[in-house]
């Protein structure tokens, strides 16, 4: 079936985003207040990093459940291992993102070499790691700690130039997503990793070693969701790791989705994950001052089904036009 | 007597394909016919015509003499034309009953599944079909030769008259195989006309009464049961009107053995062992039948599939097996018969296309140098004569023939040794087919080893040096230029003769 060449769809995202915030602007004229831009951008931050980690499981046609409970993991464990412990903060930093990428590498080869499907091998990752997350924590509440209390503003709310209402994590997020960007559009692994998501066995038949590609998305999926976890903690200063990051991936997903890719793989702009992730924080942040908190969820699903349901008629269209 | 069936002038035709051109037959209650033909014939378009699969685009279809209208495959079954696809249409993990009454169970009440009724009527099929087994037993459990006396039971719950059969032994074994022709008998006697596809002679000189031979699209001719022997049959399959073929000349010196393949035995037809050599300058034609086996060896020589014992040597080193990498880096690529899956990625742009077996090489430090990756594609394009303004258009926008040399393209730059070619021009129009044999012929002239498998025996003669002929999964034969003829690789391709 023809799709939008990914500009195209970026372009229309970009256009809708936009609108949004006017239409948000004009309900509530708060909304365009400078702290209320931060917090947008804070949230876009945040989650925008997960998102463009499941986006790369998307790319080669998985998906990762296990985000969530891999934020909560990791945000409990740093504090229990440098208060706790007297591990030195940036040896534990070290020492999470290793774990998380040995988690991908995990989900990774039990799709590839066991030929798992995604959805259920990490969906045994949130219940498991969810459980890790209560165990070390040992069901207390635990705060970051003293020597880290510098990342809060550095890292996540800060405002590294004074006269712009943009977080530190949105900057943060722009890095990210220009490696990301480069990484997948530029280098061997990015172009095979693109091929091996739109058509896996042609790939194969051309020599992509398929199977690494894949691994690879869930590494860089889990290592985001660990520094994830780590900033998430910065934000809020504490942790219950029976409940810390629940259903972040399902936001996540949102973002990847809204973003422009599809659940068949193969189709990502990291271009239109960031704009996807702008919209999510746009949507909950209108919500919160248009309407009511408790609708965010409704409207959010409501926002991506219409975004779905707009890229199945437009790509019919194209097709008719044929 | 009023046939049963008959069509009269039917024409069919796909995307680039005059499928069957004016092609008539006439099928009699009580009849068992079977309908012959090289791959490609018309065989299989005929009988969906007949089934309601496909509609004619021209010409007439009667049933006992009143002409009828046969566009759905609901329009055929009322009729009383059951069809029985090769691939069996059954599903997997209903129960025997549930398959033969799926979609027309007997209800109780109008809504509930009448459960002993179907059990009871379902038995008594079974004991028609000579199937010993109990009704409420799950398909999957049954051998592919009891499955399709499971299909020939729903055939029969439906009334049908006409029984359609595609290849209806092609996967079953020897007993299998007579327990289906009783089963036809059977049904011949029961005034039913059985009609079947069949590539092997032996079997259709048991069964058949008459003979219908399909030729490119067109009626070959019949042979009635007095006048039916192997010979003619292979005659009018191959036809006598060949128009001459321009044949290479064979090369003359013998090349360097670039590949061995020894003992190979692959997952399909683990019982028999495929030995053979490629050399250097030489074209390899590789012919038989559909489901001999010929892809599969070329599955396991490129790494796709792990054969299940022998070996692979190139340039007297022994491949890793299951790794088309290796492969690759011993020099061996693969063009695979399905194209639109396999061969190219269709999404992705044409320059991609061609770059991505070669990405490592044309990247530095890990990062693509872009501007290689089109000057390579634009000197693709232009030795291959590959028709598009613009390489950064995706390969699906091509026509078949230039996606196919998209799939050729690709590998050249990696100036391979060894290249296996799958079905190379299967729906390729004229112009890019001649295209693309100049191609596999300077390759071959370059010093490299080519391996063309084909059911086009026209291709096959046009550009092999020698030729190997599958049969069942071995090596029914090998035929050096100088013996080579549409009867010579018939007669092995059908198993009538061992070389």
């Amino acid at each position: 079936m023809p799709r939008f060449a990914d500009h195209q769809k970026t372009l229309i995202i970009a256009a809708f985003l936009v609108l949004l915030s006017l239409v948000c602007w004009m309900l509530e004229p708060k909304f365009m207040s400078p702290d209320s831009i931060g917090l947008v951008l804070k949230y876009a931050g945040l989650y925008g990093i997960i998102a463009l980690g499941v986006s790369f499981v998307i790319i080669t046609g998985g998906i990762d459940l296990s985000i969530g409970s891999w934020i909560g993991f990791s945000a409990v464990l740093l504090p229990v291992l440098v208060t706790g412990n007297q591990l030195h903060p940036s040896l534990a930093v070290a020492a999470i993102l290793v774990l998380s990428a040995a988690a991908g590498t995990g989900h990774g080869l039990l799709v590839t070499k066991l030929k798992l499907q995604p959805f259920l091998v990490t969906l045994c990752g949130l219940f498991i790691y969810r459980g890790f997350a209560r165990v070390v924590s040992g069901g207390r509440e635990q705060m970051l700690p003293e020597s880290l209390q510098w990342m809060q503003s550095s890292l996540v709310s800060g405002r590294p130039i004074a006269a712009l209402p943009v977080p530190a994590v949105f900057f943060l997020l722009l890095v990210i997503s220009a490696v990301a960007a480069i990484f997948l559009n530029k280098t061997v692994w990015g172009r095979h990793m693109l091929a091996a998501g739109r058509n896996e066995q042609a790939a194969r038949f051309s020599g992509v070693n398929t199977n690494a590609v894949r691994i690879l998305s869930f590494v860089i999926c889990s290592v985001l969701a660990g520094l994830a976890g780590i900033l998430f903690l910065a934000e809020t200063k504490s942790a219950q790791g029976s409940s810390f990051g629940s259903f972040f991936e399902l936001w996540a997903i949102a973002g990847a989705v809204l973003g422009g890719c599809s659940m068949r793989g193969g189709q990502c702009s990291i271009a239109g994950v960031l704009l996807g992730s702008l919209m999510v924080a746009d949507i909950r942040q209108g919500v919160l001052f248009v309407v009511d908190d408790n609708w965010k969820e409704v409207i959010l699903g409501l926002f991506v089904l219409g975004g779905v349901i707009a890229d199945e008629f437009m790509s019919r269209w194209l097709a008719r036009r044929k | 007597m009023i046939p049963l069936l008959s069509a009269r002038g039917l024409h069919k035709h796909f995307i680039g394909v005059h499928a069957l051109q004016n092609v008539s037959a006439e099928f009699f209650a009580g009849e068992v016919v079977a309908v012959m033909g090289e791959n490609g014939a018309g065989k299989s378009t005929l009988m969906k015509c007949l089934a309601g699969v496909h509609e004619p685009d021209e010409g007439v279809i009667e049933w006992e003499g009143k002409e009828v209208r046969v566009d759905t495959t609901r329009k055929a079954e009322a009729l009383g034309i059951a069809f029985i696809h090769q691939e069996l249409n059954l599903c997997d993990n209903l129960t025997i009953a549930e398959n033969v009454f799926l979609g027309r169970e007997p209800r109780r009440a109008g809504i509930f599944v009448d459960g002993p009724a179907m059990q009871r009527r379902t038995a008594e099929l079974l004991k028609r079909v000579g199937l010993h087994v109990p009704p409420g037993e799950r398909v999957d459990r049954l051998s592919i030769g009891r499955r399709q006396l499971v299909e020939i039971a729903r055939a029969l719950s439906q009334q049908a008259r006409l029984v359609i059969m595609d290849e209806p032994t092609s996967s079953l074994t020897k007993a299998e195989t007579d327990i289906l022709f009783g089963v036809v008998r059977d049904l011949k006697a029961a005034g039913v006309c059985v009609v079947f596809i069949s590539h092997r002679i032996p079997e259709v000189m048991v069964i058949a009464d008459s003979v219908m031979v399909l030729k490119d699209g067109k009626n070959s001719g019949g042979l009635t049961r007095a006048e039916m022997s192997p010979e003619r049959i292979v005659s009018l399959m191959v036809g006598r009107d060949l128009d001459l073929k321009q044949r290479r000349p064979a090369s003359t010196t013998q090349g360097n053995v670039l590949l061995s393949a020894r003992a190979l035995r692959t997952a399909m037809w683990p019982a028999h062992e495929v030995s053979f050599d490629l050399r250097a300058g030489e074209i390899t034609g590789m012919a038989g039948l559909v489901g001999a086996g010929r892809s599969e060896i070329a599955r396991a020589l490129f790494g796709i599939d792990r054969p299940v014992s022998g070996s692979v040597t190139v340039h007297g080193q022994t491949l890793i097996p299951g790794n088309p990498r290796a492969a690759i880096r011993a020099g061996i690529v693969f063009a695979p018969e399905d194209r639109k899956e396999q061969g190219v990625i269709l999404e992705m742009a044409i320059s991609e296309n061609i770059a991505l077996p070669g990405l490592n090489r044309m990247a530095r430090a890990g990062f693509v140098n872009d501007r290689a990756v089109n000057a390579q594609a634009d000197a693709m394009r232009q030795q291959l004569s590959i028709r598009t303004t613009d390489i950064s258009k995706s390969t699906g926008q091509l026509s078949g023939g230039n996606q196919q040399k998209v799939a050729l393209a690709k590998w050249l730059a990696l100036r391979p040794s060894v290249f296996l070619l799958d079905e190379p021009t299967r729906g390729v129009d004229v112009g890019s087919k001649r295209e693309i044999y100049e191609v596999i012929e300077s390759l071959a002239a370059q010093g490299a080893a080519v391996l063309v498998i084909s059911s086009d025996l026209e291709e096959i003669l046009r550009l092999s040096d020698r030729v190997l002929v599958m049969h069942e999964g071995r090596l029914a034969g090998e035929l050096p230029n100088a013996r080579l003829s549409e009867e010579s690789i018939m007669n092995l391709a059908t198993g009538r003769a061992a070389a």
